[in-house]
């Protein structure tokens, strides 16, 4: 019996021409449209929100490289982030008086993290599982910390005041800190942005599934399957898994510099090893290795906290009258829950690739 | 029948610890020959494999492949210069399909980078046709086509020591290292293996072959060399090997002890 090895939904559009063409068009009218519609319903805080879930895509799809394709657990992937945010920080800002464009920062960033996932994959290569995660871990505090320090005697980094007055993203000239006209249309800062991330959202996502279905790819995975094996049958795994570490922790600088100039101020505080444990959570929670899984649970994750803690201080109003538990702390409360809970029914991830789940059924397709 | 040597192995050990699992063996494998590496449990033989593909450093000796030397501890580098194994205790990626197992064996024979795979040029492109294609021959070749999409996990037991082979013979190898490919085979399932592996040789590659089933060795193999405790104690052709008293006398001892 031949068991599809794609979703059924994927293999029906493939087959179907006009169906994909029209899913796709739909997708784009409602991608297009979604800041419209949630800024006039919802408010720029969740306007914010939404740009966020795109940086967060952005990171869980390079961690995905790493633990869910070559299997390598990393529990300082934030670091990545933190190099692209600090390199925009410094080459655009009053703080040394650079004001280098972005279309040189970015690629910069995406390159210069790229160096730093080397230097952190070289040293560790030999390392699995519990210890890998374990210096991982070290390497992410390591960064954060040198973050926090590197205020004298030089001041580099400013500390942890951070560096503020970051200069926002500007494109051919036309800065996203203000609104813009666009064919007559005026569009508000905050959709400008969006716009930006998608676009590069979407960029990562084409590179990952070319990638995936890639020579690359297919080592990345044969990898996390079994190292000895795939030595055996010729690939280079020093250079494979440095190739990894690599590709994720570019993509991690990309998503760091739109953070900088988005937000226009960094600090070592955005950086904690939180964060790093965050973007696993999304990676594992959404279905470890499958695309559509990861970028599910980048937007869940983004979006359920948010969810809690705006909710969570009215439903207490309404239910008891008053607020009986602080929403911060009910917030991380939910959110463990909701973990164990998806681990507990769907140990797989809430979307996982058509094999990860015959392999968690067990079934003999 | 001495041809040209594709394998020597000069004066090899490997100690682990005071366990000398292999000491001063040698041994000289001519091209397109099947040769088979027998000898008790824990002779070594599992060692040799592994020290020939670069799993482990050898402690001494030697190997000359195709004329040069091999580079110690290098195992991408064996399976470039024409080395290919299957494992003892299969070593399959497990999810993954019987067809991307296989198309993980074409890695070292394509070249396609990062670039290539994100701007499918036309190069990789036609690369990957081709790795599909191979890929598609090979299990037709072990005669598990019909299981291309399954997860290699959930193939029987005898497919699995298939697919294994179909992936090792995906890297082109000059040599097909076979580390008891029979174990847990039933007889019809292993005179099967037999033909496979005299097509294998028939289609000009060379087999090393391990294997505890005495019939099937002495019956496909050209010369026979015989571990026990690490040491060769015996090389020869198979009815030779099977007069030799030493070699009799490690069996019976093995099966006493
Ligand atoms: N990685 C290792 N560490 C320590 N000792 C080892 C290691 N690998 C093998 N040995 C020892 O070396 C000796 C040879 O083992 P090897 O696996 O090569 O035997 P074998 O001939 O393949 O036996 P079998 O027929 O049981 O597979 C044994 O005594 C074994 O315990
Ligand atoms: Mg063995």
């Amino acid at each position: 019996m031949n068991a599809p090895t794609r979703p059924i939904f994927f293999d029906a559009l493939r087959r179907n021409k006009s169906t994909a063409i029209a899913a796709t068009v739909a997708l784009g009218i409602v991608l297009a449209a979604l800041p419209f519609l949630i800024g006039s319903h919802l408010g720029n805080s969740w306007l914010r929100i939404l740009d966020f879930a795109l940086l967060y895509i952005m990171l869980a799809l390079g961690l995905n490289i790493v633990v869910g394709f070559a299997g390598l657990l990393d529990l300082g992937y934030i670091a990545f982030y933190a190099v692209g945010a600090y390199l925009y920080a410094l080459l655009a800002s009053p703080h040394f008086g650079l004001h280098l464009p972005v279309w040189l920062i970015i690629p910069a960033g995406a390159a210069l993290s790229g160096i730093f996932g080397v230097l952190l994959g070289a040293p560790t290569l030999r390392l699995r599982g519990d210890y890998l995660a374990i210096v991982t871990l070290g390497f992410g505090e390591i960064v954060r910390i040198f973050l926090n320090n590197l205020n004298a005697p030089i001041n580099i980094t400013n500390g942890p005041q951070g560096i503020s007055g970051i200069d926002p993203i500007r494109l051919g000239g036309v800065t996203l800190a203000k609104p813009i006209d666009f064919l007559g249309i005026t569009v508000p800062s905050l959709h400008a942005y969006y716009y930006l991330f998608l676009a590069l959202a979407l960029l990562i996502v084409f590179i990952t599934i070319r990638l995936e279905n890639s020579r690359i790819g297919r080592a990345w995975v044969a990898i996390r399957e079994d190292e000895i094996a795939a030595k055996a049958c010729g690939i280079d795994t020093r250079n494979i898994k440095l190739l990894a570490f690599a590709m994720g922790a570019s993509f991690g600088g990309v998503a760091g510099g739109l953070f900088a100039g988005f937000q226009a101020f960094v600090s070592p505080e955005s950086f904690s090893l939180m964060e790093s444990v965050m973007v696993l959570c999304m990676v594992v929670l959404g279905g470890m290795g499958n695309i559509p899984g990861v970028i599910l649970g980048g937007v869940l994750l983004t979006l359920l906290p948010e969810i809690f803690r705006h909710g969570a201080g009215p439903v207490q109003q309404a239910i008891f009258g008053k607020v009986l538990l602080d929403p911060e702390a009910l917030r991380m409360l939910l959110f463990g829950l909701a973990l164990i809970v998806v681990m507990l029914y769907r140990p797989a991830g809430l979307w996982p690739s058509t094999t990860r789940r015959r392999e968690f059924r067990g079934d003999a397709a | 029948m001495s041809i040209r040597p594709l394998l020597e192995a000069r004066a090899i050990a490997k100690y682990f610890g005071g366990v000398k699992a292999l000491h001063d063996v040698s041994l000289t494998i001519a091209e397109g020959e099947i040769y088979g590496l027998i000898g008790p449990n824990g002779a070594g033989k599992t060692t040799f494999f592994n020290v020939l593909t670069g799993l482990y450093r050898p402690d001494g000796g030697e190997l000359i492949f195709a004329g040069d030397k091999l580079q110690a501890s290098a195992p991408h580098k064996a399976a470039r210069r024409g080395i290919a194994r299957t494992f003892q205790n299969i070593r399959l990626f497990g999810n993954m399909s019987a067809m991307e197992n296989v198309m993980v064996g074409r890695h070292v024979r394509t070249r396609a980078g990062v670039l290539g795979a994100v701007l499918h040029n036309r190069k990789t492109v036609a690369e990957e046709a081709a790795i599909r294609r191979r890929a598609e021959e090979l299990l037709h070749y072990v005669d598990i086509a019909d299981r291309a999409d399954d997860l290699a996990k959930h193939l029987s037991y005898g497919d699995q020591r298939r697919l294994e082979i179909a992936r090792a013979l995906a890297t082109d190898p000059k040599l097909l290292a076979l580390d008891e490919p029979a174990a847990g085979m039933n007889g019809a399932e292993t005179g099967e293996l037999r033909l496979l592996i005299e097509g294998i040789r028939k289609d000009g590659v060379t087999v090393l072959l391990i294997e505890h089933d005495v019939k099937l060795v002495m019956g496909l193999c050209d010369h026979v060399a015989v571990l026990d405790y690490g040491q060769k104690i015996c090389e020869d052709v198979p009815a030779v090997v099977q007069k030799d008293p030493r070699v009799i006398e490690a069996y019976l001892g093995g099966e006493l002890a």
